[in-house]
């Protein structure tokens, strides 16, 4: 939760003979059943155990908002995922405990619902296994969670909300886990002007954002589809961009760190394009500020590339063809709706 | 002379038991497509070889960092595999580490 969204446009170039079938089975007209698989589920995964229910949303949102679930009593979970920053914190790099910058961007919370897999490195397999990770974490919110349990256990409103989302079982960093999760299952991006047009809307896109999404898919232009998969714009998988950070003195390994393969020196997880004109800046070091920078660098075949993944190949794309493309991505933000804040608990 | 014959029909022996052996070994197919192996679960015998086969039109990998066995094939593209010989008996969870939803597990018994 401390690490802020970066874009990545897996450019895999890779058998263009078969991704273009791919392609080339695609009909790029609106409505068209070839296109069904980029429109995400209508039912947000749930786990068994923490079925969505609008208490278990209401509770989890008033604790996403709550600066008291830090040390200083200065830091919510929307501090870096804030929703005036497409639910990421705008910073190339988190700042934590103390203003401490952290090692990576704040990923958004958009549509962390869909992922398998969580977290830049993949070390989280839940929304509800990542929730208190940050709470605890010394650089980041600082919060002894004992304290923690005792405020929310003695504080008679939040016990109520518990006792509502949960009736059968006590307050604890399961329940508080399972309910900030419960609120994030409801930052959902599924409704941009691309899903209308997938849906049968002709207009809801421009000759250029279609022209755009042919670049996207085409595996001899930007073949971004490969990595950026249907429905969320995601493999969930790793890859290694041969950004300039790799080259530093003792780099971020990333998923190495999880899965110790020279392969994974350097990958981390490919984030979702859905909304990603709010999420700015780019990758998981926040070293792209533009989508532009971001094609551009996908355009560049990599600065360093001794670890590149073997689906990374740099696009070679006409200057029309990158505001296509960029043209494009803007196409896959839902149009925000204004926010309402909660009003939390105050202390007895 | 004897002692020729014996060492030599206990040689033939040998070979004919090391050859049994070989053939008894069998080489099973797995593929990856669509961004997953095509089966979840595969039960082998010890000395068998796994070949992973790569279906799909990108880059993926196979690896094993189970005590029964240890191993990473790297990554490869379509149409490649890569095989790997199952010496220990146990269970043997693979993934590929580009796509860690691709996960299999193989059964390796005595």
């Amino acid at each position: 939760m401390n690490i802020k969204l970066g874009l990545v446009i897996i450019t895999c170039l890779f058998a263009p003979h078969i991704l273009a079938d791919e392609y080339s089975s695609t009909v790029f007209e609106a409505g068209h059943p070839s296109l069904k698989k980029w429109l995400l589920p209508d039912e947000v995964p749930t786990p068994k155990d923490n079925q969505l229910t609008p208490e278990r949303i209401e509770l989890g949102k008033k604790l996403f908002f709550d600066p008291r679930l830090s040390g200083d009593k200065n830091m919510s979970c929307a501090t870096c995922h804030s929703p005036v920053f497409g639910w990421s914190d705008g910073l190339p790099k988190a700042r934590g405990n103390k203003s401490m910058e952290l090692g990576r961007a704040s990923p958004t919370v958009i549509n962390t619902a869909y992922n398998t897999i969580q977290m830049w490195d993949g070390r989280k397999k839940s929304l509800e296994d990542q929730a208190i990770g940050p709470m605890k974490a010394h650089e980041e919110m600082n919060m002894d969670l004992g304290e923690l349990m005792r405020f929310l256990n003695e504080n008679e409103e939040y016990s109520t909300l518990f006792g509502k989302a949960y009736p059968d079982a006590e307050i604890g960093e399961e329940t508080l886990a399972k309910a900030l999760a419960s609120f994030e299952r409801t930052v959902i991006s599924n409704n941009s002007p691309f899903d209308q047009w997938v849906k049968g809307d002709a207009n809801a896109l421009s000759k250029q954002q279609i022209n755009g999404f042919k670049v996207f898919m085409d595996p001899q232009k930007g073949n971004c589809s490969v990595c950026h998969s249907a429905p969320n714009f995601t493999d969930n998988g790793f890859h290694n961009l041969g950004l300039a950070a790799f080259g530093k003195e003792n780099p971020d390994l990333g998923r190495y760190t999880q899965r110790p393969l020279g392969l994974m020196k350097g990958a981390f997880k490919t984030p979702t394009i859905r909304d990603a004109s709010l999420t700015a800046p780019y990758f998981h070091d926040g070293s792209a500020s533009t989508l532009k920078e971001v094609v551009e660098h996908y355009q560049s075949g990599g600065v360093v590339k001794t670890n590149l993944s073997p689906n990374f190949k740099g696009a070679q794309l006409s200057d029309q063809e990158v505001e296509d493309l960029i043209a494009f991505m803007r196409a896959l933000t839902t149009e925000p709706k204004p926010f309402t804040l909660p009003i939390l608990p105050l202390a007895d | 002379m004897k002692t020729y014959i014996k060492l030599f029909v206990l040689f033939i022996a040998h070979v004919l038991l090391f050859t049994t052996a070989v053939l008894a070994q069998e080489t099973h197919k797995v593929g990856q497509k669509n961004k997953e192996f095509t089966t979840d679960k595969i039960v082998v015998k010890k000395g068998d070889s796994v070949e992973f086969v790569n279906e799909d039109p990108f880059f993926h990998n196979v690896f094993s960092l189970s005590d029964a066995a240890m191993f990473d094939l790297g990554s490869f593209p379509q149409g490649n595999s890569k095989k790997v010989v199952f010496e220990e008996s146990g269970e043997v969870e693979v993934e590929c580490a580009i796509h860690p939803n691709m996960r299999m597990t193989v059964v390796v018994e005595d």
